[in-house]
Formats: structure tokens, sequence, C-alpha cells
């Protein structure tokens, strides 16, 4: 199934190619389908066929290509979809590395640029290079305050922190130290491991042996569930959180009743049907969800797709504006779309809701994360 | 760190020790029978693993249509080798060997593999889906190359890897799978909680170990083996076939390989890309022991495991560093031992 809808992506992006009009608007984006970053890059292609095909009365067509989660890759795709194909928005780097190598053939080529990773090093410190970049996905900031918050309010006095030993664990660790000093609670054990691990035994041992109150694993995907399981063996019984990277439904299959009372913060897409009415993005999170399960299957949804939804309505939000300075495919329309994306203002889509400035091209505030815990197999909303 | 830590860790690690000793094995084998330095060993055991999780939901894995293509092409290639001495009788079996069995087995795994028949029957169906892929390899990759130098068939060696690798994601998708454990026994033996899987895991590899040892000594198969690990030309002039012989250790190192992802596969979470990082650890385990020791390896693979637990436990951040590290004052040892022995080629 998965490698038929590859294929059919593949396809239909190549028939997109060769008819390509001169009039219509074009977007290019550049995802990691293979490589480490595949679990991210796959639901994102698989999102692009849904995306509409026409934006305020314009044909839109998307190009595809796979960086294979590489940044030297992400960035001859790039270069490739601005020169060869005269794309007007740049989407993707599924990945921190590629986006952050993206950002300069962005604002080389002066071609708006919405990435797709995580880290918010991709926008901030803003400067003349950035200035073309935004970002559809949570800041690593927002989810981080969110569980200091979650554990100060638990009354957790120390906790043990497990992390992947990449960007992504020491991501999490530099953002999450201060936030946790600032309630006071101590940090009392920092252990790493690699997503290829096959046991992490020796790590969870240091963590008990500091007797944590509280334990904080920072993976992504399926290998979250490594330490978890091994802290349930050893007889842990405190509170785990983990990060929104294990957000997804792989992450309960493989993590089974080890899994069970996890604590974590995600975006409100992940629990769309929970939501109440009142959630902001309840609508927008339920479109999608309906939309890639009718073409998925049950349950095939996962967060990491959204972003690239999410990146589109931003753009459906902004072209209107900019084509009223120039036609698709002029280097008028791409500054002109740029200072729209930037000028965005309260725009509801599935992981919250956003609000452009000339120094925060992220724009989310807390309505983009929820807090969810694992019961009986199933993610469960939280009330805050 | 206290007894009882050190007693917990050093269990941890001969238990993944005794996986990167099946590896080390097999990498010694494949490299003094063919001089492949293996290095797809450690899709066999991803493919393995994913292939068993697969037939457990009650699906046919992918895995078992790749027999048939693998099979195809190798008999392809098979017959292009053998193009000048071909006879039909000799036909009839590369066809037997690389069309037939294949479907059978892909037969028997749509027929058996709804039915969900337990543990034992899943896992004899998942061998039997990935064992046959490493003669089909060698045939397709090797074979033709087998008289080149050894480090073309290493870069040979480096494309099946990263062609296993693709063709994984694509089959398995990007996230892992774990299996149901073998047993949920759990005994504590003093202050270590000894679990069934890792019995399993250590006595599997001793019993293979053990087998290895009875095959390579007592059997017509297994001598022909070491023949043609100690010299080919001599082999071939007493009558023994080195592409047999060929076939026979990667069909070895592919058993060993999927057996291995069988015995892991409840420990932790596999994915496509998994066994690279296993199989490099038991890469290091065999160059300790030279390429060319059994026994030497797998004590070096017990080591390995071990430094690797206990090292995650005092600096995790540096596991792998510390890991493969030790391979360094092993090759100075070495290279200081041996000053001077040049490669033939």
């Amino acid at each position: 199934m998965n490698r038929l809808v590859m294929i059919g992506v593949a396809a239909a992006a190549l028939s997109l190619s060769q008819a390509a009009s001169a009039d219509g608007i074009k977007i290019g984006i550049t995802i990691s389908q293979t490589g480490p970053g595949a679990s991210l890059g796959i639901p994102q292609a698989k999102t692009v066929p849904l995306l509409p095909k026409e934006i305020a009365g314009q044909s839109v067509e998307y190009i595809v290509l796979d960086d294979g989660s590489d940044a030297t890759k992400a960035v001859a795709n790039a270069r490739k979809l601005v020169t060869d194909e005269k794309v007007d928005a740049l989407v993707g780097g599924s990945v921190t590395p590629a986006s952050i190598a993206l950002v300069e053939v962005a604002a080389e080529t002066k071609t708006p640029f919405i990435s797709l990773a995580g880290s918010s090093a991709v926008i901030s410190p803003m400067d003349d290079k950035k200035k073309w970049a935004f970002k559809s996905p949570q800041n690593d900031a927002l989810m981080a305050a969110a569980i200091a918050d979650h554990m100060a309010k638990k009354g957790a006095k120390s906790v043990g922190f497990i992390g992947f030993a990449d960007a992504y664990g020491d991501g999490w660790l530099n953002v999450i130290t201060p936030m946790l000093g600032a309630k006071g609670i101590k940090l009392v054990a920092t252990e790493k491991y690699a997503r290829a691990d096959t046991s992490v035994t020796g790590q969870v041992l240091k963590i008990l042996a500091a007797k944590p109150d509280v334990v904080l694993i920072a993976g992504a995907g399926t290998p979250a569930a490594l330490p978890a399981k091994t802290l349930r063996e050893r007889g842990y019984t405190g509170l785990v959180y983990q990060t929104h990277g294990a957000g997804n439904n792989d992450f309960l299959r493989v993590g089974g009743k080890d899994v069970e009372d996890t604590i974590m913060p995600v975006g409100p897409v992940l629990v769309a049907a929970q939501l109440p009415g009142s959630n902001a993005s309840k609508t927008r999170a339920m479109e999608y969800v309906t939309a890639y399960e009718a073409a998925n299957g049950k349950d095939s949804v996962s967060t990491f797709g959204a972003h690239i939804f999410d990146a589109d309505i931003m753009l459906q939000n902004a072209i209107p504006v900019a084509l009223k300075s120039g036609k698709p495919g002029t280097p008028e329309f791409r500054q002109a779309l740029r200072d729209a994306l930037e000028g965005l203002k309260e725009v509801v889509y599935s992981h919250g809701v956003t609000t452009m400035t000339p120094t925060d091209h992220v724009g989310q505030d807390a309505r983009s994360r929820v807090m969810v815990t694992v019961k009986d197999g199933h993610w469960k909303l939280l009330q805050e | 760190m206290d007894l009882s830590i050190f007693l917990i860790l050093v269990q941890d690690g001969i238990t993944s020790g005794a996986i990167y000793a099946l590896l080390a094995l097999s990498l010694v084998l494949v490299f003094t029978v063919t001089r492949v330095i293996f290095i797809p060993q450690g899709e066999f055991v991803a493919y393995g693993t994913l292939t068993m999780a697969t037939l457990e939901m009650g699906e046919v894995p992918t895995t078992a249509y790749l027999v048939v293509a693998l099979g195809v092409l190798a008999g392809i290639a098979g017959m292009l080798t053998e193009r000048r001495v071909i006879t039909t009788r000799r036909l009839a079996l590369i066809l037997a060997e690389t069309v037939l069995l294949p479907l059978l087995i892909l037969a028997a795994t749509a027929l058996l593999a709804p039915r969900k028949l337990g543990l034992p029957v899943e896992m004899l169906l998942a061998l039997a889906i990935v064992t046959p892929m490493g003669p089909y390899v060698y045939r397709i990759a090797f074979r033709p190359l087998a008289d080149a130098p050894t480090l073309v068939l290493l870069i040979a060696a480096v494309g099946v890897h990263l062609a296993l690798t693709g063709l994984g994601l694509v089959f398995f998708g990007a996230e892992g799978s774990r299996t149901t454990s073998f047993s949920d026994l759990s005994m504590t033996l003093g202050p270590v909680l000894v679990s069934g899987q890792s019995l399993w895991v250590i006595g599997a590899s001793a019993a293979l170990v053990v087998g290895l040892f009875l095959v390579f000594d007592f059997s017509l198969i297994g001598k022909a083996l070491r023949a043609t690990a100690v010299n080919r030309l001599g082999a071939r002039l007493v009558g023994i076939e080195p592409a047999l012989s060929g076939r026979i250790a990667f069909g070895i190192a592919a058993f060993i390989g999927a057996l291995s992802g069988l015995l892991i596969g409840p420990l932790t979470t596999v994915y496509y890309d998994s066994g690279f990082l296993i199989g490099l650890k038991g890469f290091v385990a065999a160059i300790i022991a030279g390429l060319v020791s059994y026994p030497g390896a797998a004590l070096a693979a017990l080591l390995i495991g071990v430094v690797e637990s206990l090292a995650s436990f005092e600096a995790s951040a540096f596991k792998e560093v510390i890991v493969f590290m030790v391979i360094i004052p092993v090759l100075l040892w070495r290279s200081l031992l041996h000053a001077g022995i040049e490669e033939e080629e």
C-alpha cells in the first residue's frame, strides 16, 4: 500500500511537471522519504496529494523530491527546484539539518521557504537570511515549557533525562534545562542513547541510582519506547514523560503496555477527535485526519504529515495577498509572497493558530499544543 | 557502581555479546570461504525480525516476494556464469534452486501466514524466507566477481548492503517492530533479574557455535568449506567446487543472521536499518579475531557486548566511540606482530 501511494505521488509529480503551464503557481517540496527522517517524510509525502490543486483561482503544482534526510541532497533539490522548475515557494526539510541548509538557498534565490522541522534554530535569531524562512511545526521550547509546567504541577523535585545522542536529544536538553531550573526542579541524571541501540539497561540503571521523581525521554518515533520498557522492567514506578517526537501510532504499537500512562505534549492533530468544540484548530485537524485516513487507512495518521498540510494553509492565506503585487513565476511575486506570509494574522491550521511578526516566523502560542497520556493503548487528551 | 549493578550490566552485555558472536562467526565464515567482507550481514538480522513481525500480524511479508524475485535474478545470473558448461542436469538443478524453491516458500507463506499457527511455525517460515537470500545474493553479486581482489568484493558488499537497506525501507516502512517473547519466564539470581529471552539468546548462540564446530569438523560439507578457506585452488584440484562452497557459506550466514533477528526481536525494537550497526559490532569482533579464528571471534564478541554495556552506564554519550575504539589497539598490536606481511594481490 505504502509503495503504491509513493509511486502514485512520484507519478503524479512527474506528470504534473511535464504538463507545466506557464501561469500556475509552483511549490517545490523536498522531504525525507528515505533515511533516518523517513518516519517524518513518508507521511508528509502522502499528504501532498490531499492538498488543494487550486488557490485563489490559480492552478497549483506541487513538485516533490526526496532528500534522503541529507542536508547536501536537500540543497541540491532546492537549487534544482528553483532554477529548473522556477518554483514560487519552497517547502520542506523534514529534519532540522536539512532545513537549516535550505535557509541559505531560500535567501540566496529570494524564494519564500516554509520549514517542516522542529528546531527553532531554523527561524531564530532572525537575520537577513532567515527572513525568507518560516516554519509550521511547533518550536521545541513551546513543548518543553508544557512539560516543565506539568512536572511542577505534579510536585516533582527531581528529573532524570535520557535522550538521543544527536541533535534531537541535545536540543531538548538545552531547551528544557533552564526551564526546569526556573521551576526549582533538579536535573539529577542526563543519559544518552542511540536510535539503533539494542539495550539501554546501563543508562536506565544510572538514572534509577539517582532516584528521580520523574523521567523525561527525549527520543523520536518508536525508538523512544525502549527506555520506557527498560524503566518498567527495572521496577521504576514514577511518571514518565515523552517529547512530541514520539507522537505517532507506531510508538503505541511498539511500546504496548510499557508506555501506558506516559505523559507528553503533542500537536492537536494527534487527538483531533477528542478535542473540545471550543478548540480553535478542531475543524482543521479533523479535516486533515479524515482526508488522510480516507486515503491511507484507519489510524494511519501522524502529526508529522500535518505540518505540510499546515504549511499549505499558510500559503493558501498568503497567495491571494501576494497575487495583487505580481504574477506567479516572477521575483515580485516571490517577494510579495514572503511579505504576505510575514503578515499572516490568526490563521487557524491543524496544529493551532499562527500570527507571524517580523521577528517571529512560527507565530504559535499555547493553542498549538495539548497534553496527552496513553490509556489502554490509545492516546487520551489530558484536561489542563 | 556496586557489585549488583556490575552483574546486571555484565549479564546485559553477554546477551548482546551472544548476538554479536553469531554475526562475527558468520562474517569469519564468509570471509574465509569467499574473501568477501560481508557488510550486508546485518540486513538479514533486520529482515529476520521484521519478517517475523509481519507474520505475527497474520500477513504475507513482502520479503516472501523478494525471495522469488532474487531467485529469478540468481537463476539468470547462474545460467550466464555457467553458459559454457551448462548441461540439462545442471540447468534443472539451477531452476530447482532458484525458481521452484522460492515459489514453494511463497506458497507455504501465503497458505500458513493468515492462519497464525503460533511462534514455532512462524519462526520456521521467517527462517525459510530469509535464508535462501544468502545464496541468491552470492549468485547475483559475488559469484561473477569470485576472482576479483578483496577490495572489489568489499565494494560489491557495500552495494548489496545499500540495496537491501533501501528495499527494507520500502517493505517495512521507517518505523520499527518488536516481536513476541519466546517465554515470559524471568528469575532472580541474587541481584540479577534474568529474563527467559536472554537465556534463549545465550542458549541458542551456544548451541549454534557447537553446531558449527561439529559441522566443520565432522561433515563432508564442513570439511569442503574449510578446504576452500585454506586454499581455493587446492580445493578445486581435489574436486571441491568453490562456487558451491560460497553459496553454502552465504546460506549459513543468512540463516545465522535471520536467527539472530528472531532472537533479538523480542528484546528490542528493530528497524529496517538496525542491522548495520549490529553487524558492525560483530565485524569489530571478527576483526579482533583477525577474520580467521572462530573461538577468537566469539570471545571478542562477548567482550564487545560487555564493554558496550559498561560504557552505556559510565559514559552513555560516548558509548559507540568506546566500542569502536577497541579496534584500534587491536589493529596496532596485530600490525606490530605481523609486520611486513603484504596482501598477495
